[in-house]
């Protein structure tokens, strides 16, 4: 790498991670683990329609039912006063007209038990009219299918229908002239694949506890990705001025993008609203599947052209992707990132954002990217396969690299793609032997990653310890590189070092924790936070020794007069001017607020073995290995944590994982059982190779790992069964019966 | 409703309480005994992350009702560390970064613990097994393993 990086001395340390024994203790607090006195238990009542008019809704009963203090519907909440923006986000959390999906919320009730609350729910009338439903994103699109949106006219086509239909956008990315491309090619290979809806399979449903008071004041506490969103979104849809809503992270059981949104916590305030009481709600797995979550199922085409040589001459996507009732899918993401690996001079990529009658989509890490990287990766397998070039060689032959023009427009800046390419060639496992129906799979993937708006604080306390508070929730242990960042910046012990996440009346705001955004951001701010302490800290010690603010420097830990000139002192530690803080101005503390820029892509590639049992379709994923750019990993242990986790939930996609519905419209997997992700017995060890590019947008030279890890490994894995069932693969999840059905359609059988 | 009163054991000590005959041993713990360490991510047995140990077996008190605890003696993840010194599994498993979110961990600890006792050296298959009863959505199980092996090495004297 580089000869300039900065040298660290904890940054890039593996210390262990502060709230370690309130995890292995059980001690930590997570979404459904705070009581209240008084508190009261929030059931909703789901749709069993996949789509029907609500005609009425008759909750008299329920409200006679002894022991039950609140009843709501749709009427509870003022619609007429909520911004276009959030509608949908109303509709998705209490039906209005219409039930739009299996699981969709109806009716919600507050009652003193359990039992009495599901008592409740039961006898609550609900009369609706079925309507036609449909959940395949290729008959959704047909002219013939029964509309979802009574207002939705397709956007980004010229002139705009005039007529409601179910394709809510098309969106184009791309330059250069593909049909021109094309025309040079000396191979063309053009592909069609599906892909299955999967959940982010969060092990904590979603759960809240929520106490609107008298008064008209507010406090919730739930597991969600972002606080402040949840108290902004809460506060417009239950009519409350922001300032009444406080809202308290709890610790997160996983969110893997399905935290950034609400679902009940606007149910649980207006239940409390109207009991008087605190009211909790927790989501059962059932409605975790049914209700929340999942990222598309999408049908996509992709077409490459290369010469003899393997250089690409075109590359075109077409991408349908469902987005649920609303049409919320990240297609447009995913046309974006579909060929962000290649340097291209001809591409172009085409995605259709599409309601069904399914829950409302909600991102799941690298929103879109990892169903387009699969189709486009299957094609570059083939490619390679047809020319007879290696597959990291071809890979090598076309990436794109600092200056190119990425296929969704930006120049790249610095960025480690041949990094990660060249690591995965020199690793042993590439070059490692196979055994008979065992085959190797390779695929590259890119995500954007994302800055965003940011607020720290960071309080010197009198004994030389530091308290950090940030406002992005800590959800794979970002905690202890945050201590890091501050522990190097400050010349400081790392165990000196404690940050919290404070609560959305603590602290400015913060974005939402997405696009692997907390490392960079809040550890951006938190660096810059602890510039500014220092500033102050010299400062002090300048009053203290009677001499100019800037003839003081900052060194090791300590504040030294600048040089021989500005005095003879002995240096004066953090700790000692902690001390005296009292006497020289008061309590000292660093701030530092963004909206930060300069995230820095992140690219990774994969190498998969998988072995094919032609009998029964089984697939068995036999060793697996990741490279893949960090920027510069603040703690190793953790950032293999996320390269490891996302290729697992990669592994899950490609082979088991997958929403079933039925002619009814229904889901027929809503529990781990039947929607099965994986388990530890079904899994190698999973080998990483961190690649350090520095992200010029850090001071550290950090990127966001969180999300890049579960781009290629549904392409590396298909290319590795097709490697080894002899037959190309179109479709996830690549379970059994698929398998087998393409090894018996197989010409070569 | 009639309550029904149950008498158990609980991490060592003596414990009373009252529950509904169709609440489960989770929601005992949890709401009643505020002993939230176990957590409810399926309610149906499928993901372990209330495993808890029943007269020394290792169960889902998801699937175990209340009023079955009577006369047995029930460890949660609360009563797994001494004192103020955590168990090796504990210990290894912040060393090893075996936890991301840490919402299946206390699962995790209690299953480990289970296979453990019964089999002090395990192989990375046999943990496997052993622990595909338990969920993890954030690491893939790779540092999980690891630091199960090298708590049963170290509870072996093989440090």
């Amino acid at each position: 790498m580089g000869t300039h990086e900065p040298a660290f001395d904890v940054v890039g340390t593996r210390p262990l991670r502060p709230d370690g024994v309130e995890k292995v203790t059980g001690s930590a607090k997570f979404g459904a683990d705070l009581t209240a006195p008084g508190m009261l238990v929030g059931k909703i009542l789901r749709s069993s329609h996949a789509h029907a008019r609500i005609r009425s809704i008759d909750t008299s009963k329920a409200e006679a039912l002894p022991g039950v203090k609140a009843v709501i519907t749709c009427k509870n909440f003022d619609k007429a006063k909520i911004s276009p923006a959030k509608q949908n986000i109303l509709c998705n959390i209490m039906a209005q007209e219409k039930a739009l999906y299996d699981g969709h919320a109806v009716a919600a009730v507050a009652a003193i038990s359990n039992q009495i609350a599901r008592k409740a729910l039961r006898l609550i009338e609900v009369d609706y009219e079925v309507l036609a439903h449909v959940t395949d994103v290729e008959e959704a699109m047909r002219p013939s299918a029964p509309v979802i949106q009574d207002d939705m006219f397709t956007v980004g086509v010229t002139p705009q229908p005039t007529q409601a239909s179910n394709i809510a956008k098309r969106s184009e990315f791309g330059h250069g002239d593909v049909e021109k491309g094309f025309s040079q090619a000396d191979v063309i290979i053009e592909r069609q694949f599906k892909t299955a809806a999967t959940h982010q399979g969060y092990i904590e449903p979603h759960a809240c506890l929520a106490n609107v008071t008298q008064d008209g004041q507010g406090e919730l506490w739930c597991c969600t990705q972002g606080h402040f969103m949840v108290r902004e979104v809460c506060a417009e849809l239950i009519g409350m001025d922001i300032s009444k809503l406080r809202v308290t992270a709890s610790e997160i059981g996983g969110g893997f993008g399905g935290k950034t949104t609400v679902f009940i916590e606007p149910v649980a305030l207006v239940l409390s609203r109207e009991a008087g009481r605190p009211v909790k709600i927790v989501m059962s797995r059932d409605e975790v599947f049914r209700a929340s979550g999942p990222t598309s199922s999408t049908s996509m085409r992709v077409k490459i052209g290369a010469k003899n040589d393997g250089i690409f001459t075109a590359c075109e996507a077409e991408l349908k992707y469902q987005g649920g009732a609303f049409a919320d899918s990240p297609v447009q993401l995913g046309a974006m990132s579909a060929f962000a690996c290649y340097n291209l001079e001809n591409v172009k990529t085409v995605g259709y954002d599409v309601a069904t009658n399914r829950p409302k989509n909600v991102a799941y890490r690298a929103p879109g990217a990892p169903m387009a990287a699969y189709a486009v990766e299957s094609v570059v397998a083939e490619i390679a396969d047809r020319l007879g070039i290696d597959q990291l060689e071809l890979r090598l032959k076309n990436a794109a690299r600092e200056g190119t023009k990425s296929s969704y427009g930006p120049v790249f800046k610095r960025m480690g793609l041949v990094e990660t390419l060249q690591a995965a060639k020199v690793h042993d496992h590439y070059s490692a032997p196979l055994g008979p129906n065992q085959g190797r799979g390779v695929a590259s993937g890119f995500w954007f990653n994302f800055g965003g708006q940011t607020c720290v604080s960071l309080n010197i306390n009198v004994d030389g310890t530091i308290a950090i508070a940030v406002g992005t929730p800590d959800i794979g242990g970002s905690r202890a590189s945050m201590c890091l960042m501050a522990a190097e910046e400050l010349g400081i012990a790392y165990d000196n070092v404690r940050t919290i996440i404070a609560d959305t009346s603590s602290l400015g705001y913060n974005d939402v924790t997405d696009g692997s955004r907390a490392t960079f951001a809040s550890g951006l701010a938190i660096i810059n936070a602890a510039r500014d302490a220092k500033a102050k800290l010299c400062a002090r010690a300048a009053k203290t020794w009677d001499i100019p603010a800037e003839a003081v420097i900052w060194e090791n830990g300590c504040a030294k007069p600048a040089g021989a000139n500005a005095g003879n002192f002995a240096p004066l530690s953090l700790a000692e001017i902690a001390a005296n803080a009292e006497k020289t101005g008061g309590p000292i503390a660093g701030h530092f607020e963004v909206n930060a820029g300069g995230a820095g892509v992140s690219f990774a590639t994969h190498i998969v073995d998988a072995e094919v049992d032609r009998e029964t379709g089984f697939v068995k994923i036999l060793r697996y290995t990741v490279a893949q750019d960090a920027g510069k990993a603040v703690h190793p242990s953790y950032v293999e944590g996320q390269f490891q986790g996302g290729a697992v939930q990669g592994i899950g996609w490609a082979i088991n994982e997958e929403y079933i519905y039925g002619e009814d419209g229904k889901l027929q997997n809503p529990g781990f059982l039947d929607y099965r992700i994986p388990v530890a017995s079904d899994l190698p060890m999973i080998d990483t190779v961190i690649v350090e590019v520095p992200n010029p947008g850090h001071p550290y030279g950090v990127r966001g790992v969180g999300e890049t890890s579960i781009v290629p490994p549904l392409a590396a894995i298909s290319n590795a069964v097709s490697a080894a069932a002899g037959v190309r693969l179109t479709e996830l999840p690549m379970s059994p019966p698929r398998v087998l059905k393409a090894l018996e359609d197989s010409p070569d059988r | 409703m009639t309550q029904t009163h149950v008498s158990t054991i609980v991490n060592g000590d003596a414990v009373e309480f009252l529950c509904e005959t169709d609440e489960t041993l989770l929601d005992v713990l949890r709401d009643r005994l505020t002993l939230t360490g176990s957590k409810e991510g399926c309610g149906s047995g499928d993901c372990g992350a209330c495993s808890i140990l029943l007269d020394n077996r290792l169960v889902c008190s998801c699937l175990v009702l209340g009023v079955e605890a009577q006369d047995r003696e029930i460890e949660t993840i609360e009563g797994m560390a001494s004192g103020d010194e955590l168990h090796p599994l504990q210990r290894k498993f912040i060393e090893h970064a075996a936890l991301q979110c840490g919402i299946c961990t206390p699962g995790f600890l209690i299953a480990a613990k289970a296979l453990l006792a019964q089999n002090p050296d395990p192989t990375e298959t046999e943990v496997r097994y052993w622990l595909a009863g338990n969920l993890c959505r954030c690491t893939g199980y790779d540092k999980i393993i690891t630091a199960v092996i090298d708590a049963a090495a170290e509870m072996r004297g093989n440090v």
